[in-house]
């Protein structure tokens, strides 16, 4: 009896080390970018061009450029994926070539990003002559960001309880009709949630953009999909590995990182919302 | 009596396992038929076979057909949509939809094309009425249903199959999660209901069939062992086995 107590404390413990550890890393970054970032963040920074060698000035053509590159990706990447999840979740039969296309796609979850950017090289850039534009990287992110939307919203869709596809049949609806009004919008938090960190990924990533679309510097933003563009991510790799004044331009190095951060937080901010607004009818049932 | 669903040697396969073993049941119209029957035996199969529910199932065959008003609902080409329209279910477990009260109610309607306002108001009103809820919600309408109680959810479940006016009414067991108070209220609006609809419901609960159901069929391993009148049923079966089922000797 006392020894089981023990194996209790010791176990629960263990764990409580292990959170608090994690949250110590997640914490030493967070302060590092906000205490070192925070100091050169203001309107200038946020509203100007870089200058003299990127020493001086601000990001506001890579932020632009983020926030252009993802609504491509958004566009691209939500409707294509949630009309497969629902494909697969609620009209797939559960048979050999749809469990490799489901397996498939797990896979490519977990494929390096580079290995993205050469895609989108192969086929967006040259194979379709996209050329190194924003359609090319936002493509290129959307496929990247595709197998995460697919996943969550299928599981999204597998939550919601069988009764209310049954009960909607029962009433004259069509199969359509059913997962329209009744099953999506009780899927729509889980939806939601998964597309938007599936985009704050996207926003975030290097790779895939660095040989598709975005630049090293421009003096202009861009005007359309088949411009270039600067994007956070690439500026940040700029400032800390490639500059001629690496130590100088340090601060605009954290600078940017906090943006991005923000940019990030605001993403899930939102999908935080939509969650919530969600959940009153969602309650638990009997 | 005219007949308002009739069962011909109706066949169920689930993969290599059959689950109905040639049904054959007559179901008079403004009548309440029970199911009866030990677990397994096949009566939810059979209920949801009347409105064509396995339909979502691969697995599930169907063998015979299902004549409502001598129209056979399983003929090749049928719409199943149009099927369904004319004969609803509800289910054991309350499924309200995550919406408001009122959009509970009016679901089927909306989805068979009924957009005026003042025509839904009307219809959601005499509904919720007639299934006597209208006065536990008339000022919540735009409450969740999902904040109704257990009883309150399955009231509102029979009320808004109701609404789409089907000819017949399926329920599989719909008080089996309820309390007697709320299993009461139930049995009253079903007797109220069949002067307009049929219906068939599957019970485990023997006073139910009892207090209720007009004629009652005893079920066992997938066969209709005996369809009488359900005081006839009760007091006087002519099987051997159903007798052995209403004294409890298995099941």
């Amino acid at each position: 009896m006392r020894q089981n107590s023990l194996q209790q404390r010791l176990g629960l413990n263990t764990l409580r080390f292990f959170v608090l550890l994690v949250l110590l890393f997640l914490g030493i970054i967070l302060w590092e970018v906000f205490s070192k970032g925070s100091g050169v963040i203001n309107s200038g920074f946020l509203f100007d061009y870089p200058r003299k060698g990127m020493t001086l000035g601000g990001i506001f053509p890579t932020i632009m450029g983020t926030i252009f590159v993802t609504l491509v990706t958004t566009i691209f990447a939500i409707p294509m994926g949630i009309a497969t999840a629902i494909y697969l979740s609620e009209y797939a039969n559960d048979n050999t070539v749809n469990r490799l296309i489901r397996a498939s796609i797990r896979n490519l979850a977990g494929v390096p990003s580079i290995i993205y950017g050469l895609f989108g090289v192969a086929v967006f850039v040259q194979g379709m002559g996209l050329g190194s534009s924003v359609l090319s990287s936002g493509l290129t992110l959307g496929l990247l960001t595709l197998p995460y939307i697919i996943t969550t919203t299928e599981e999204a869709l597998k939550n919601v309880p069988h009764s209310y596809r049954e009960g909607a049949l029962a009433l004259g609806a069509t199969k359509w009709e059913a997962i329209w009004t009744n099953v999506l919008p009780s899927a729509v938090s889980g939806i939601v949630t998964g597309s938007i960190l599936g985009l704050s990924r996207a926003a975030g990533e290097t790779a895939p953009i660095l040989f598709t679309g975005v630049a090293f510097y421009l003096r202009y933003l861009p005007a359309s999909v088949s411009d270039s563009f600067m994007a956070m991510p690439y500026h940040l790799y700029i400032l800390s590995t490639q500059h001629h004044a690496i130590e100088e331009v340090r601060p605009l190095a954290y600078g940017t990182a906090l943006v991005l951060l923000s940019l990030v937080f605001v993403l899930n901010i939102i999908a935080f919302i939509i969650r919530y607004r969600y959940r009153n009818f969602n309650k638990a049932r009997i | 009596m005219k007949t308002k669903l009739a069962v011909r040697d109706l066949h169920l396969h689930y993969g290599t396992k059959e689950v109905l073993k040639g049904i054959n049941l007559d179901i008079p119209e403004n009548n309440i038929v029970a199911l009866i029957g030990p677990s397994g035996c096949g009566k939810s199969t059979l209920l949801r076979a009347m409105n064509r529910m396995h339909d979502l199932n691969p697995e599930a065959k169907v063998k015979g057909k299902i004549l409502l008003d001598d129209d056979d609902i399983y003929a090749p080409g049928k719409d199943v949509v149009a099927v369904r329209r004319k004969i609803g279910m509800v289910f054991q477990k309350p499924n309200p939809f995550p919406k408001s009260i009122f959009d509970n109610i009016a679901y089927g309607l909306k989805i068979a094309g009924e957009n005026d306002k003042h025509k839904l108001h009307a219809i959601v009103e005499r509904t919720l009425r007639s299934s006597y809820l209208w006065e536990e919600v008339k000022d919540d309408l735009d409450k969740s249903a999902l904040s109704l109680s257990g009883g309150q959810q399955q009231r509102l479940c029979i009320a808004r199959a109701v609404a789409v006016q089907p000819e017949v009414l399926l329920m599989d067991e719909p008080c089996s999660a309820l309390d007697p108070i709320s299993t009461a209220k139930i049995e009253a609006l079903m007797l109220e209901l069949k002067k307009e609809y049929t219906i068939v419901i599957v019970t485990h609960n023997m006073q139910q069939a009892q207090r209720v159901a007009d004629l009652t069929a005893f079920m066992y391993f997938g066969e209709v062992i005996e369809f009488a009148p359900t005081r006839q049923l009760f007091d006087a079966p002519q099987m051997e086995l159903t007798a052995n089922y209403l004294n409890g000797n298995f099941g």
